[in-house]
């Protein structure tokens, strides 16, 4: 016998509700019971993270005045299609092209999830080209800053030529 | 070894109990989430397009500089899979559930010794995976970024120099990094100190959840610890962070065993003594206790309490009697009653077998 409340699992518990001294009675399977179970106690499901991620991009793009008005409202990305409502409902963007061109309004967002809205990592090797070279750079001037401030100036002066060796790189392409 | 062994053994590198500090970390894991470029993520791609994805996979791992690098990988489509095959992928956390979703889009690459594997077309185009026993992150970093190059050499992702990679969920996007470790905490829980632990990692950008079921009722007191940002770190620092923080968790739980066996050793050697009774001789056993008695039984093995039954037994147990697996070994659709009865039933031949050797 089929679980009454997914029609998919088998039933294997004999559950017993008394609301306002009504009886109710089913048969259910295990996961569904722990669920009703799980209400009756005044527990719900965990918050699914795209649910969740709904919400607060519904905040970001069902307000407009929060976030720079970039897009015009109901607007969609050019090279999916993928619409704002869809992005609000779903939490998923449709392609790279999104990122774009919903841009300075996903901002507040990844600042919120991420406390950051600019990349510090891997770059690829093959298409990331001069980004490497930059993001290291970036790297070493701050590793250079660090060892001055503990004047350690031997690794100073290392780490200067070789922000010296990379910016050449840089020039010359 | 080959896809078909992958689904008919039940064993998988990571549960060899051989890394560093695996008498609590079970496993390491690092995934990223990669996308190629001028293709709809796979929530909006059609079936043909979707297909061109696994082609594109397909061909980028046949290449024979990838071939070079990485060595022979093996693409399956989830549709040459059975359904009780494809949950077996799930148990052995191969792949997630959401591959499941939709499966005729979708395929998995697999290293022959399934250390590495990659998604193609879950949420993001490429979830490429590493998992390996014991606290090793830094190489499972390590081993991902080598496939993420030798696939970017013929793949074209889609990258944003301010953003980084892109991901159909903001949640994934800079890094695509989520590296996690599968703790097993048994101390804590019995002390009673998990969930202010479990609380403090969550204000350091981390998330826990239960391996099996939620929070602090986690089944098996299994633990999976994972970086939360991914934008605005960089890998190194965000896998340094985690393991900075497992590092003390370690301490806290053998911290924790320690005060049980000084405190409370006869309710502890109580506890694992019942465990290992009741998993060699109970008839029908549910999935839920079958875990938790594994927990006492593995504590006890780590403590020195039970000395002839191997540690990793115990991981290779839990994934051995969830559902599919169990299907598999009977070969036949079994009635959760009948599936009890068949749970307890190999775990005391697997136990017994153990004792022998």
């Amino acid at each position: 016998m089929e679980c009454e409340r997914c029609h998919q699992r088998p039933a294997t518990v004999h559950w017993t509700e008394i609301i306002n001294n009504e009886k109710r009675t089913m048969r259910l399977c295990e996961q569904c019971a722990r669920e009703l179970q799980a209400q009756a106690m005044g527990f719900f499901p965990q918050i699914n993270l795209h649910n969740f991620l709904a919400g607060l991009l519904h905040n970001e793009f069902g307000f407009p005045t929060t976030g720079p008005a970039v897009a015009p409202a109901g607007a969609r990305c050019e090279a999916c299609g993928l619409t704002e409502a869809q992005f609000a409902r779903q939490g998923l963007l449709g392609c790279g092209e999104c990122y774009r061109y919903f841009g300075p309004r996903l901002e507040p967002v990844f600042r919120r999830i991420h406390g950051n809205t600019r990349h510090t990592g891997k770059v690829p090797e093959r298409t990331g080209g001069k980004m490497r070279v930059i993001n290291r750079l970036e790297r070493l001037k701050a590793q250079l800053r660090e060892a001055v401030s503990r004047e350690e100036f031997e690794r100073a002066a290392e780490l200067r030529d070789a922000i010296r060796e990379l910016e050449k790189e840089l020039r010359e392409g | 070894m080959s896809i078909r062994e992958t689904v008919n053994n039940p064993h998988s590198h990571w549960m060899d109990g051989t890394g560093p500090e695996s008498d609590i970390v079970i496993s390491s894991r690092v995934r990223v989430a990669r996308n190629l470029a001028h293709l709809p993520f796979p929530h909006l791609l059609t079936r043909e397009k979707a297909e061109d994805v696994i082609h594109a996979v397909q061909t980028a791992i046949e290449n024979r500089v990838f071939r070079e690098k990485m060595g022979r990988m093996e693409l399956t489509r989830m549709n040459e899979l059975t359904p009780v095959e494809r949950q077996i992928l799930v148990e052995k956390h191969l792949i997630s559930p959401d591959l499941l979703e939709n499966f005729e889009r979708k395929a998995v690459v697999l290293r022959d010794d399934e250390v590495l594997s990659v998604m193609v077309n879950e949420e993001d185009h490429l979830r490429l995976q590493c998992l390996l026993p014991g606290l090793q992150l830094n190489r499972a970093w390590e081993l991902i970024s080598r496939l993420d190059d030798a696939l970017e050499a013929t793949l074209d992702y889609a990258f944003d120099e301010k953003l980084g990679y892109l991901t159909a969920c903001p949640t994934n996007v800079g890094t695509g990094l989520r590296a996690s470790v599968m703790l097993h905490l048994p101390g804590l829980v019995m002390v009673n100190q998990i969930k202010g632990v479990l609380d403090t990692i969550t204000k350091l950008g981390l998330t826990v959840r239960g391996l099996y079921g939620e929070g602090t009722e986690a089944k098996g007191n299994l633990f999976q610890v994972s970086n939360q940002v991914t934008l605005g770190q960089a890998e190194e620092d965000i896998i340094a962070n985690l393991i900075s923080v497992t590092r003390q968790l370690l301490e806290q739980e053998r911290a924790a065993r320690q005060a049980l066996f000084r405190e409370r050793r006869e309710q502890l050697e109580d506890r694992v003594g019942r465990a290992y009774g009741l998993l060699k001789h109970a008839r029908v056993m549910t999935s839920e206790e079958a875990m938790s008695l594994f927990s006492d039984l593995r504590l006890g093995i780590n403590m020195g309490i039970i000395k002839n039954i191997p540690a990793p037994l115990t991981i290779e147990l839990m994934v051995l009697t969830r559902p599919a697996f169990l299907v598999k070994v009977t070969g036949k659709d079994l009635s959760p009653v009948e599936r009890d009865i068949y749970r307890a039933q190999l775990i005391r031949k697997k136990l017994s077998a153990a004792q022998q050797s």
